[in-house]
């Protein structure tokens, strides 16, 4: 196929393309995305503005809805942080120290993408239970997991972690050794070259990987309804509050949480995106 | 290669290995031995017994079913997105793919809700399906919709900076020998790309078959009917049915498994013919 001249295919390409199917591919295209993503959540946005100002007021004057809403974005935001901190020195370890098994433990971190939400949600619960083998461990101490707020915090951590190392990974791969050695030259030690130059090159990967695993957090479900134990104004995430409203067949009550979530989804990861232009624009690449 | 100044002491190196380790231990290692053990925790008899219970079996169909659907739609459609986004310049390019992406940021809650809302019986949709004697929410077509909006971008995502990577001049080359464009596709687009198709195809599937949240909230949890594997997980799980849920949790995570060791084999041997590797 090398083989056709070059000019010929110059020639063609200048012509306009001679690959055919651009209306079939992208008339299907649009279509589906527009059948199953665009309207649906046209739908719900539709729904959200036949509602009246007092039925908004009343959902957002619940304290039930707002303690749900508090818990499951201030929980996604300390599993992202946690999850930012042990991501890196996961992505940092499986970089740099060679051990034996590296590999393996390397695709291993993506267990949370490929295990179902459910099974998480029962392991962990087994695991966090009083009579479980942690919760036992941690009962005397005074610690409790299952069931209260910080157990919804470790299944947000589950979920989340491979975000953070995923993300990290390749750009620490990239770090050139021979700035780290120039530092070191200049006499700087081991953690003033971390702190000054390594984490520097790694933030933006870090902080996409954080808000991947914030979003990811803040609508998670299966794997925090079991640990939970979902008290009303302590241990109620919002999405389970969506589902229990439209149990009781109150659609503008669910209806209403769902698009409040959406818009502040979209407004963190708008914003996240934003300063990663504007940090590329200030270092002028 | 590392040197000695940038080379950490070896108390370090250990200790931070280590404490990386135990997290991984902690989070993502002891949860999967918690649910084989809990499933053999009364033995082979009673797995077996919880396995081939009367109502395990069509929500293992149901769920196979529901992926048999789901997948190849979604095959079709990130074929159809990465050939007419990789292969052709048009305005609005960046935008639609970041519309193709948009199901990841959503809740799976809200992925299931937004489908009550258009077909439940206060829906949009409602009266007219009703009319009609159709249903959609709690029966089986609002799964597969719910399934297929969760997984919507996994196929997609995978082929579209793969095809944009490969360039068209290939593709160019054939048909200025004479071939015309479904042998294109067929002998030089599809080959080119089949590892990353693979590796998309993977990662739904997974998906499709692990579903919770979304699938919940259309599902309407009918035993026997509408009753997905993750969904009859909760429900033995909340009858305090323990061995059972776990019993039928241990296949999921075993289909987890095997997703992770084909997705890593697919990286190991044809990395150059994927692109995205992470999430």
């Amino acid at each position: 196929m090398t083989s056709v001249p070059l000019s010929l295919l110059r020639r063609t390409r200048v012509a306009s393309s001679v690959i055919p199917g651009f209306g079939l591919t992208l008339g299907f295209t649009l279509t589906y995305l527009s059948l199953i993503v665009l309207l649906p959540l046209a739908a719900l946005l539709l729904k959200a503005a036949s509602a009246s100002l007092d039925q908004w007021l009343a959902v957002l004057g619940d304290p039930r809805v707002l303690s749900a809403l508090w818990l499951s974005f201030g929980g996604a935001l300390a599993a992202a942080v946690i999850n930012a901190v042990f991501g890196l020195l996961v992505a940092w370890v499986l970089v740099r120290y060679p051990f034996p098994g590296r590999k393996v433990v390397d695709a291993f971190v993506d267990l949370p993408f490929a295990l179902p939400t459910a099974v998480a949600g029962i392991a962990l619960t087994a695991l966090y239970a009083p009579n479980g083998w942690l919760g036992r461990l941690l009962e005397p101490l005074g610690v409790k997991v299952a069931f209260t707020p910080l157990g919804v915090v470790v299944a947000m951590v589950f979920i989340g972690l491979p975000f953070v190392v995923r993300t990290v990974e390749p750009v620490l791969q990239d770090v050139d050794l021979e700035l780290e050695e120039a530092a070191a030259s200049l006499g700087a030690d081991r953690l003033q070259t971390f702190f000054r130059v390594i984490l520097p090159a790694v933030a933006p990967s870090l902080l996409t990987g954080f808000s991947l695993a914030l979003a990811r957090a803040v609508g998670e479900y299966g794997s925090v309804i079991f640990i939970a134990g979902n008290m009303p104004g302590v241990s109620e995430i919002a999405p389970l509050l969506i589902v229990t409203k439209l149990e009781q067949y109150d659609y503008v009550g669910a209806t209403v949480i769902a698009t409040i979530m959406l818009a502040i989804s979209f407004t963190l990861l708008l914003v996240v995106n934003l300063l990663q232009k504007w940090r590329r624009a200030r270092m002028g690449g | 290669m590392q040197t000695a100044s940038t080379r950490d002491p070896v108390v370090v190196r250990w200790l931070l290995t280590a404490i990386a380790l135990g997290f991984l231990a902690l989070f993502l290692a002891l949860p999967l031995v918690a649910v084989l053990a809990e499933a053999f925790a009364k033995g082979w008899d009673a797995y077996w017994r919880a396995l081939s219970g009367e109502d395990a079996l069509p929500a293992i169909w149901l769920t196979l079913l529901v992926a048999v659907i789901a997948v190849p739609l979604n095959i079709v459609f990130g074929l159809a997105a990465s050939w007419a986004i990789a292969k052709f310049d048009f305005r609005g390019k960046s935008l639609l793919v970041s519309l193709i992406e948009l199901p990841f940021s959503v809740s799976p809650v809200i992925s299931g809700l937004i489908y009550v809302l258009m077909f439940g019986l206060q829906g949009w949709l409602g009266p007219w399906l009703a009319e009609h004697d159709l249903k959609v929410v709690f029966a089986v077509p609002g799964i597969v919709l719910a399934t297929i909006f969760v997984t919507f971008p996994f196929v997609a995502r995978e082929l579209i900076p793969l095809m944009e990577e490969q360039g068209r001049e290939e593709e160019e080359a054939a048909l200025t020998l004479g071939a015309n464009g479904w042998r294109t596709f067929w002998l030089v687009t599809l080959p080119n790309v089949r590892w990353g198709l693979l590796y998309g195809v993977l990662l739904c599937n997974a998906r499709a078959m692990g579903e919770f949240g979304a699938v919940s909230v259309v599902s309407g949890h009918i035993r026997g009917l509408t009753n997905t594997m993750p969904l009859h997980v909760e429900i033995l799980y909340n009858e305090y049915d323990f061995v059972g849920a776990f019993a039928v949790a241990s296949l999921l995570a075993v289909l987890a498994l095997v997703t992770l060791a084909a997705k890593t084999a697919l990286e190991w041997w044809h990395r150059d013919e994927l692109v995205a590797t992470g999430h």
